[in-house]
């Protein structure tokens, strides 16, 4: 099977969609002949034209809230918000009116916009560009939130997206771009709310999303070679959240360590936990764990920050230590 | 009002103008006493004395283009054509609203008029506005969206960078500010450094700009009918300030203690329905019986709204889940 980048499954993912469905446009912060913040549209302005992509000022309140007007009337916006720290600009449009006006119109209005954002630490641009907020979004009615962590997740997810009627977050990460992985069938689709295993193992679940996947799948290698057979679930999406696959798996290993890349207090890895305690209390052999960031503001210095955010060893220490309990 | 400007408009459209006016301040006045009786919850807050913007702004677009509105909804509701029971109902959280009761006073919602929303969230629904508007010109519509708020709005960030976007991509929309003076209960000479002209705000957009007198509802519609060929046409979104008059509180709960009663008494007598008949009166354009026969089939039309939205079910349990997503 060939290989594609993470970055080129996302780029793949939107050509199909700018070639299948005239009603669908890109706008965005320096999307256009710059090729956008992380080089994802790069080709795109020259190919599509400034009908289809529109490079916008810097206004995520207006490009998000502009995205919600196009989609209620009938068009299929993808806006991109450089990263998810600037989604803070936008909250009102992606709170209070899009994850709404479904409900709010007594279901007279749709708003299948798309906001494709970026998440995640470790690339040194400290406190301000290092956050994981795609946890909060989760917490809302009437949003989608999806956080693939392979080409072949971004691709199978963006394609069901488009089917959406309803808005969605789809959040990738900014370490993984580069990763490779295996192109997928041009026919695959990864259905919303349907999380998948990505390593099978009997004696504890790892759960986690985005690139905590990828860390976590290391972190089970290492406990391997100790005699610890992990398996790791990936969520794929926030919301709708696939419970009965966490849960399948916790009733066959009896112990779940959940990992996510925020800082934990308050976090998305507590909802799992307690869903887990509501639903396997019985089967679990000891409490659930959580493993997240530091709770501080990312710091800048490498080692610091390194430090801050989850890891293949402090996950095997904290999936050991359950262990041995 | 210059007689000049009749010419453009006949007897009948004059006559709607005032049945559609005095039909918000009745059912207003009808909200107000639903209220206190505990039908009506929440917020509430009515439109009274401001009713010549929406008549006479949205009777100039038409039924293809978009409106676009703040939580004060209500009087663009009924101006639009919006069914008066579906909007009483709304108002009593009822199945039959015009929201299905999910929405209420601030939220109005009919996309079969084109009219997509009330907004409650200062100045949020400008960018939304923007982008009805980009979606007319993406798919060549020739539509215009027409985008209401208060000049408490001016002040939200969500104004610059709207009218910014709409500037640079010369979209189809009309900014009309409602200037009643008050953002809440803060006066907008302690708010807005340029509180005595708004509409020039629009000059560091580039932006046409003009300002009307939002009591006389001939003048509004005037105006707007130019803006609108303006906009269809195609030369770019336009802002328009309207400077009037909020005669009740910021909202039913708000007394409005913190004006002063010169202002007041000045504003009723500024009132823009009798201004609007002694008018037409006074041009011979329509006599006593012609109004006060409208003003009975308006209020009767208010009373079988509120009788439909008592005798009408709430929704029922099965609808608390239904609708958050397709």
């Amino acid at each position: 099977m060939p290989e594609i980048t993470y970055r080129e499954a996302v780029a793949q993912a939107m050509r199909e969609a700018l070639d299948q469905d005239p009603r669908v446009f890109l706008m965005g912060e320096d999307i256009g002949p710059y090729g956008g913040a992380f080089a994802v549209t790069k080709g795109f302005w020259e190919e599509y034209g400034k009908r289809r992509i529109k490079d916008s000022p810097l206004s995520e309140s207006a490009i998000v809230g502009a995205g919600v007007g196009a989609a209620m009337a009938g068009l299929r916006p993808i806006v991109e918000l450089m990263t998810i720290n600037f989604s803070l600009l936008a909250m009102d449009q992606i709170v209070n009116h899009a994850a709404k006006m479904r409900y709010m119109s007594g279901g007279q209005l749709s708003v299948p916009l798309m906001v494709r954002t970026v998440t995640g630490a470790g690339a040194s641009v400290a406190a301000t560009h290092s956050q994981s907020f795609e946890g909060w979004f989760a917490s809302v009615p009437g949003l989608h939130v999806v956080v693939p962590s392979s080409p072949e997740d971004v691709l199978g997810l963006f394609r069901s997206c488009r089917e959406m009627e309803d808005p969605v977050m789809f959040v990738e990460h900014i370490l993984l771009y580069s990763s490779r992985g295996d192109a997928p069938d041009s026919d695959l689709k990864i259905p919303l709310g349907q999380a998948a295993v990505k390593r099978a193992g009997t004696d504890v679940t790892i759960v986690s999303y985005s690139r905590m996947v990828q860390t976590s799948l290391a972190a089970a290698e290492l406990l391997y070679k100790e005699g610890i057979d992990a398996e790791v679930v990936d969520l794929r999406t926030l919301r709708p959240l696939d419970s009965e696959t966490v849960i399948g798996s916790v009733k066959k290993t009896h112990r779940a360590v959940v990992v996510e890349e925020a800082t934990g207090f308050g976090g998305f890895a507590g909802e799992i936990s307690s869903q887990i305690q509501e639903a396997a209390f019985d089967y679990l052999d000891n409490p659930v764990r959580r493993v997240a960031s530091a709770e501080t503001p990312m710091p800048y210095s490498m080692p610091l920050e390194q430090l801050a955010i989850p890891n293949a060893n402090s996950i095997a220490a904290a999936v050991r230590d359950l262990v041995n309990e | 009002m210059a007689a000049t400007q009749t010419k453009e408009l006949n007897k009948a459209k004059l006559l709607e103008f005032y049945r559609l006016m005095r039909l918000i301040r009745e059912f207003e006045r009808e909200c107000e006493r639903q209220y206190t009786r505990g039908n009506i919850k929440g917020f509430l807050h009515v439109y009274t004395g401001e009713e010549a913007i929406a008549v006479g702004a949205i009777s100039a677009l038409t039924d293809k283009d978009y409106v676009v509105t703040h939580y004060r909804d209500h009087g663009h509701a009924l101006a639009r054509g919006l069914d008066t029971d579906g909007v009483m109902a709304e108002l009593f959280g009822k199945a039959t609203g015009v929201s299905k009761g999910k929405g209420g006073s601030m939220h109005l919602f009919d996309t079969s008029k084109n009219f997509m929303g009330g907004y409650a969230i200062v100045g949020g629904q400008l960018p939304i506005a923007a982008g009805l508007a980009l979606a007319s010109q993406f798919n060549d519509e020739n539509r215009v969206a027409l985008c209401f708020m208060g000049d408490g709005a001016l002040n939200e960030g969500e104004f610059h960078e709207t009218m910014n976007l709409a500037a640079v991509w010369n979209l189809p929309v009309i900014f009309f500010c409602e200037n009643n003076l008050y953002g809440m209960g803060a006066p907008s000479s302690d708010t807005l450094a340029v509180h005595r002209q708004m509409y020039k705000l629009a000059d560091a957009y580039g932006m046409d700009n003009y300002r009307v007198d939002g009591n006389d509802v001939v003048a509004v519609h005037q105006l707007m009918m130019d803006v609108v060929d303006n906009v269809r046409a195609g030369k770019g979104p336009a802002f328009i300030e309207a400077r009037t008059y909020r005669i009740q509180g910021h909202s039913i709960a708000d007394p409005a203690n913190y004006r002063p009663d010169e202002e007041v008494e000045y504003w009723r007598s500024q009132d823009p329905i009798p201004r609007f008949k002694d008018w037409m009166t006074g041009q011979g354009l329509a006599k006593e019986e012609e109004f006060s026969s409208i003003d009975s089939a308006v209020d009767q039309e208010v009373v079988n709204a509120a009788e439909f939205a008592d005798a009408s079910p709430f929704p029922g349990p099965e609808e608390l889940l239904q609708g958050v997503y397709q």
